[in-house]
């Protein structure tokens, strides 16, 4: 199943002129706030009805206002999860995750109840009523409910956004699972680097009511032109795979025969995942660093230099682990005297690279773009 | 009741009545204009909240006056009514009308309040979760309203259970038909050796009301409690 959106629509001070397709697996709205993301998912939930445009799952039109054709909300087969949860407060737990799977026709409920509970491990609050939980274990409740619908299409609005850094921990591996096991597609906005590089199979990146760039998530990340989030949500993803784990706490990647450290990750050895590289914690060497504390050193070659408006530059270094971003001055590219083809070395700060920034494997080739 | 004289029972139970019959009659609709008014956006909106609200503001007598016009014998919906076998004027169902139309008000405030303070984006939840308008209503909206529903059913009753100008005006003061407590202290008001009765039923009224309000506020906590998830 994949989702054909086309959309056309103006609010106070943007208008909206987009058209992308959502593959299955996570597609994320990328862009900063105000830049239609919650629009295009509120259209696709028919919470809002567009001035122009059309979206179906497959052959299944959703609303397609050239032939005047609109289908009433609950009758889209949505999973929708929404940033504050919006649990029913009169009713349990059990009553919350029991809704949508009331409405979904008995023939297409296909996720089994009691999995989805353990797989969110939300068992013990079963009978409890949302104003007991904590923002994470609402949000997980939220998941389940949304789940629970069977839903051909699920839509998550920025679902991590109210909850603070620990609690967004627990709820992403949930996203990642959800990525891996259902095969509907899911569009999930959010303005977080992380989270796009944890859980997107594909990345729709926007600005001002377009579509500025469409594509798998480790491409579109570690393109410097685009920086929907700010610059300091510029960074490279890697792939990489498990080494070690070593005693003294840290664990050992390997990334295209470059090794990286990192604090300890909870992934198995051997696993393949992949981490993002924040430009500004990287630090350009023209000579191999000696006597320095980071224990990551990429060498590589400058592939280009891009400068921006203000004192800073990308410097996208071409390594053996795959190209990484550095953010410096263009003070210092002139006292270095980068340029294109130099020899270099990328050092990366070993507690820059948090487990925040490490993901599941997603395999690309599924993404459109 | 044996310290209640015949005619007063009589007063107090035909209150009752007349009351219950006016607040149940009218919770229906009640909640129906509540929502219409609290979650609609159409033509006329303020002209039916302004005939809503009109029993509130108009001198009762006034009220009275324009039912006996419309319900009347000679009234145009009097006619019609008797024609169906259903006559309202001089009747106890005349005097539950009067009591209905000028609790109503109160009755549509306090559903309007509470149906307002449920969040749409539940209501819009629950749309996205498969269920539709009706639906939403009944799983969503309805439950959250209840202690709203309760309260305002409630003032409607305490409301009706107190309607004076209204009533005498449309169906006068017949005893065992139309008088009710406030027509009975009104007429043993007016008769020589009448106080001790009419303080009697004074005393009723104040803890009729009482209970009402009492009954009112214990219920709406304990709903809202319910609902907050305690």
């Amino acid at each position: 199943m994949s989702l054909s959106v086309r959309l056309q629509h103006s609010l106070p001070g943007i208008s909206l002129d987009l058209s992308f397709d959502a593959p299955p697996g996570v597609t994320v709205l990328f862009g900063r706030s105000g830049s239609g993301k919650t629009t295009i998912v509120n259209a696709a939930a028919g919470l809002l009805r567009p001035e122009a445009g059309r979206m179906a799952i497959d052959d299944w039109v959703l609303f397609d206002t050239e032939k005047n054709r609109w289908l009433p909300p609950h009758r889209r087969r949505l999973g929708y999860i929404f940033q504050e949860g919006r649990l029913f407060p009169h009713l349990t737990v059990r009553q919350n995750l029991a809704y949508g799977r009331w409405f979904a026709p008995r023939a297409s409920r296909r996720e089994d109840p009691g999995k989805v509970v353990e797989m969110l491990g939300i068992g013990h609050l079963l009978d409890r009523r949302p104003a007991l939980l904590s923002g994470g274990e609402k949000q997980r409740v939220a998941i389940g409910r949304a789940l629970l619908a069977s839903p051909r299409l699920i839509l998550a609005d920025e679902p991590l956004a109210s909850l603070d850094a620990a609690r967004k921990a627990e709820i992403l591996p949930y996203f990642e699972r959800l990525r891996d096991e259902i095969s509907v597609p899911v569009l999930y906005v959010t303005h977080s680097a992380d989270e796009v590089a944890r859980l997107a199979t594909s990345v729709v990146v926007l600005n001002d009511g377009k579509v500025q760039r469409h594509g798998p998530a480790s491409e579109v990340l570690s393109d410097p032109s685009v920086a929907p989030a700010g610059v300091r949500a510029i960074g490279a993803v890697l792939q990489v795979r498990v080494a070690a784990h070593h005693s003294d706490g840290l664990t050992q990647l390997d990334a295209g025969g470059a090794c990286l450290f990192l604090p300890r990750i909870p992934h198995r050895v051997g696993e393949t995942l992949r981490i993002r590289i924040p430009a500004q914690e990287v630090i350009l060497s023209l000579a191999k660093p000696q006597g320095l504390s980071a224990l990551n050193i990429l060498e590589g070659t400058v592939e280009a230099i891009r400068s921006g408006d203000g004192p800073g530059a990308i410097v996208s270094v071409r390594s053996a682990a795959g190209v990484v971003l550095a953010r410096v001055t263009r003070r210092s590219v002139s006292a270095l005297g980068l340029k294109e083809g130099q020899r270099c070395h990328a050092v990366i700060k070993t507690v820059a690279l948090s487990p925040q920034n490490v993901g599941g494997h997603i395999p690309e080739g599924a993404s459109g773009g | 009741m044996d310290w209640l004289g015949p005619a007063e029972t009589e007063a107090l139970r035909l209150s009752l009545r007349v009351s219950l019959c006016a607040t149940l009659v009218t919770l229906p609709f009640g909640v129906f204009v509540a929502y219409a008014l609290a979650r609609w956006r159409f033509p006329g909106r303020q002209i039916l909240n302004g005939l809503v609200h009109l029993p509130l503001i108009l001198p009762p007598v006034v009220t009275g006056y324009l039912l006996l016009m419309t319900f009347g014998v000679q009234g145009p919906l009097g006619k019609a009514l008797a024609e169906l076998g259903i006559v309202v004027a001089f009747r106890w169902t005349g005097a539950a009308l009067a009591a209905g139309i000028m609790a109503f008000p109160l009755m549509v405030r306090a559903i309007r309040l509470s149906i307002e303070a449920v969040d749409p984006r539940l209501e819009q939840a629950g749309a996205t979760l498969g269920a539709s308008r009706p639906m939403v209503f009944a799983t969503v909206t309805l439950p959250m309203i209840v202690p709203g529903i309760i309260a305002g059913a409630i003032l409607a009753f305490a409301k009706a259970m107190g309607e004076f100008g209204a009533t005498i005006t449309f169906v006068s003061n017949i005893p065992g038909q139309t008088q009710t407590l406030p027509s009975a202290v009104y007429a043993f008001l007016q008769v020589p050796g009448g106080e001790a009765a009419a303080t009697r039923l004074v005393i009723i009224s104040i803890i009729v009301a009482m209970s009402a309000l009492l009954l009112s506020e214990w219920v709406g906590r304990r709903a809202a409690a319910r609902v907050a998830g305690s």
